[in-house]
Formats: structure tokens, sequence, C-alpha cells
């Protein structure tokens, strides 16, 4: 039977559709995976980002071809909601990774509050702390919108959940 | 099985997903790209906290049913969302006024719903939560926005709240289900959240510099969705939401 190590070794190639560059681990959304020997089963237990998250379905699909690529059979994919995704859970690799992709990383944790005028959102592009927001919603639920006002791009930030 | 555990449910799920449908027709319509972005984001956390609802109703009641089969195949009588959110999206100030009652509304229910006795139930509003918190800001800073803005963005605003306060009372008039639930814990008492409420919005609607509604003092109010009794909207509204499975049962994409 497969080890649960190697479960997290496959995950690692299986990457969010909406934001290629992070892989569904450094998303945090990986739960759980518990492995039945008797029964030789394995199930992976992933939670939502936003409840309406469109991509949850194609990552439940993803996961179970990898698997199957990787010779993995009978593979679950559950999906649970307690206790609810937060950014806290994305990796520190993650977030680097998601830096060089253009995104802003989430900047606090969920638990300390900063309200909108006071929070500093780095450019990604030029380092900039001279930025300014366009829109809290952006593209994807997880994202919001600024602009840089030194070089002017636009550019995604991940919000803190 | 528990009849009254499912109706319930289905109350709170046709509530998200009729208000997330019809924040999803300003989709393209938006009066800015941001705005059209925002109600869309709006829609589908609506639509997701809808599907998770369905969800659990069909795991209960069994019997083939999938989340699917509530917002499909049941006809108006059926559903029991608040008239409120059947309402037509009128222009951006009716939509926004709409928006600030039931995410005022939202806001504080799910907060008490993540106490409820029903586990599934207290995920999903610790879920919802961290959603409606952004829909709340978004709301209220448009509120504020158009009250404090022209003469014409102030007098629509103003009118939006008036024409609306008098559906948000259904929103804590108690139905025998949510009587029964509430007694057993898993429901949220909704008049400890109306106080709450009234006062989250009267500051809204004096940092907006608008004046109370009127008809808050006469205390009002319509009612009917609950029960299944709803405005000529609804069936408006599902007809262009199920003519697909209508025509097709069962298709799949």
């Amino acid at each position: 039977m497969v080890s649960k190590e190697k479960i997290y070794s496959y995950l690692e190639n299986v990457s969010d559709p909406e934001v290629p560059v992070l892989s569904i681990l450094d998303l945090g959304i990986v739960r759980d995976v518990i492995i039945n020997e008797v029964n030789e089963t394995v199930e992976i237990l992933i939670t939502p980002t936003y409840s309406g998250c469109p991509a949850m379905q194609m990552i439940a699909m993803n996961v179970k071809i990898e698997m199957l690529a990787q010779g993995v059979k009978n593979v679950s994919v559950t999906e649970i909601l307690s206790p609810a995704w937060t950014t806290d859970w994305m990796t520190e690799n993650g977030k680097r990774k998601l830096n060089e992709y253009g995104i802003a990383p989430p900047q606090n944790k969920s638990n300390e509050y900063i309200s909108i005028e006071d929070l500093i959102v780095p450019c990604p592009i030029c380092q900039s702390k001279n930025t300014s927001v366009i829109s809290e919603f952006g593209s994807t639920a997880c994202k919001s919108l600024y602009r840089c006002n030194d070089c002017l791009e636009p550019f995604d930030y991940f919000k803190c959940h | 099985m528990n009849n009254s555990l499912v109706e319930y449910i289905m109350h709170l799920a046709d509530n998200s997903l009729i208000h997330g449908h019809r924040l999803s027709e300003w989709c393209g319509h938006g009066p800015i790209l941001e705005v059209d972005i925002a109600l869309s984001n709006i829609a589908l956390d609506n639509i997701g906290a809808a599907r998770s609802l369905y969800e659990y109703a069909a795991e209960i009641e069994g019997n083939g049913k999938t989340e699917d089969t509530y917002p499909y195949f049941r006809d108006v009588r059926q559903f029991k969302n608040s008239l409120l959110l059947e309402l037509p999206n009128g222009n951006f100030a009716d939509t926004i006024a709409k928006c600030l009652l039931f995410d005022t509304y939202q806001f504080y229910f799910y907060t008490a719903l993540k106490n409820s006795t029903d586990n599934r139930l207290a995920a999903i509003a610790e879920k919802s939560l961290k959603e409606v918190t952004y829909h709340l800001r978004f709301s209220s800073e448009w509120v504020v926005r158009l009250g404090d803005g022209t003469d014409e963005s102030k007098q629509k605003m103003q009118n939006a709240i008036a024409e609306h306060w008098e559906y948000a009372g259904e929103l804590f008039a108690p139905s025998n289900i949510e009587l029964e639930m509430i007694e057993q814990g898993i429901a949220p008492n909704l008049d400890a959240l109306k106080d709450v409420w009234q006062q989250k919005i009267a500051e809204t609607i004096e940092e907006a510099t608008l004046s109370f509604p009127l008809s808050n003092e006469k205390g009002w109010f319509q009612s009917g969705g609950k029960k299944g009794i709803h405005t000529e909207y609804l069936g408006f509204i599902l007809a262009d939401l199920q003519y697909m499975q209508k025509t097709y049962p069962n298709s799949e994409w």
C-alpha cells in the first residue's frame, strides 16, 4: 500500500487551475490524507477556498487523474467545510511563488484585522509600497485589484481571508 | 428523517439562491467594471452557500435527491425565500439597498448560526460569515457613497431604502418551522438579531446622510415568502433558472 508521504508528493503536482503557479498544497486546501490499509482505499480531504469557488470540481478531478497516473487506485476526494479555509494555511513557499508570478501574497494573518486604508500591499513588480486598492473584488473570489502608484501597473492581491 | 430540519435548510438555501441569482443578472450590466465583478463575486458566494445547503438537505432526505433537485425541480409555492430577495434589481441604488438590508442580516445571522447545535449548519455559517463580511463592506460603502453623493444619487438611495424597507421585516418574523428550530437550538433567535441589525443599518444610514424610512415607525411589513406565498417576480426567476432542466430533464453538461 502506498504511503501517506508518497500521496503528498503526488499532490504537489496538482495545481490550482486559476493560479497555476500554486500547488494545492501551497494553497493549504488539502486537509488530510486517510489511507485504509484493509480496503486499500485512499481518501483525500480538501476544503474550498470560497463557497462558490468554481475550481473545486476541477481540482477534485485533477487529484483523481494525478493519482491514477501514479498508479494509485480507489481514490476518493471528500470536501469538508470546517474549519473554514484561511490564507494562514498558505505555505511560505507558496507566497514566494505567488509574488514571483505577479500576484501580491496575503500581508497579514486572518485574526489580525487591518482596515483596507491601513493595509500596505507592496507591488509584486517593482516592490514599491506606494500602492492603492482599485476594487476589493477581483478576477477571482480570492483576489482584489490594486494599482502601483510608482510603476503604474495594476496587479492582483491574494487577499487575507 | 427530520422533515422540519429539511424545511428549514430549504428556507436558508432558497434565500441564498434567489439573492445570488438576482445579483448574477448584473453580470455584464454593472455601472462600472469593478462593480460588475464585485456583484458577480457576491452572487457566486451566495450560490455556493446555497449549494452547500441543498447538498445537506439532499443527504438528509436521501431517496436519490441531489443538490440540483431543489433549485431545478420545485415550483414557486415550494420556495421559502423571503420576498425581499426576489424583488427585481431595479436601478443600482435599489440593488444596493437590498444588499445592505440582507448583508447586514446575514452577517449577524451567520455569526449566531456558528453556535448552532447542528454541526453541519455551524460549519456552513463559519465558512459563509467570512464571505459576508466582504459583502457587507461593499454594500455599506456604496450606500454611503450614493447617499452622501450628488442630489440625484442621494434621492435614489433614499427612495431605494424606503421601498425595500417594508420587505425587510419578514426576515425577522419567524415561521412555525423557524420557531421549532429556535426551540431546538438549531436556529438563532431572530428577536435577538433584530436590534443589532437595526442599529447597524441606522449607523450606515446616518453616515450616508440619509433619513430612516418613515414606514419604520409603523412597523408593518410585507410577508409571505417563508410560507411559499410569493410576488409575481419569483415565477419569472424560476422560468429563467429552470427552463433547461424543465425542457431536458436531468440533462448534464
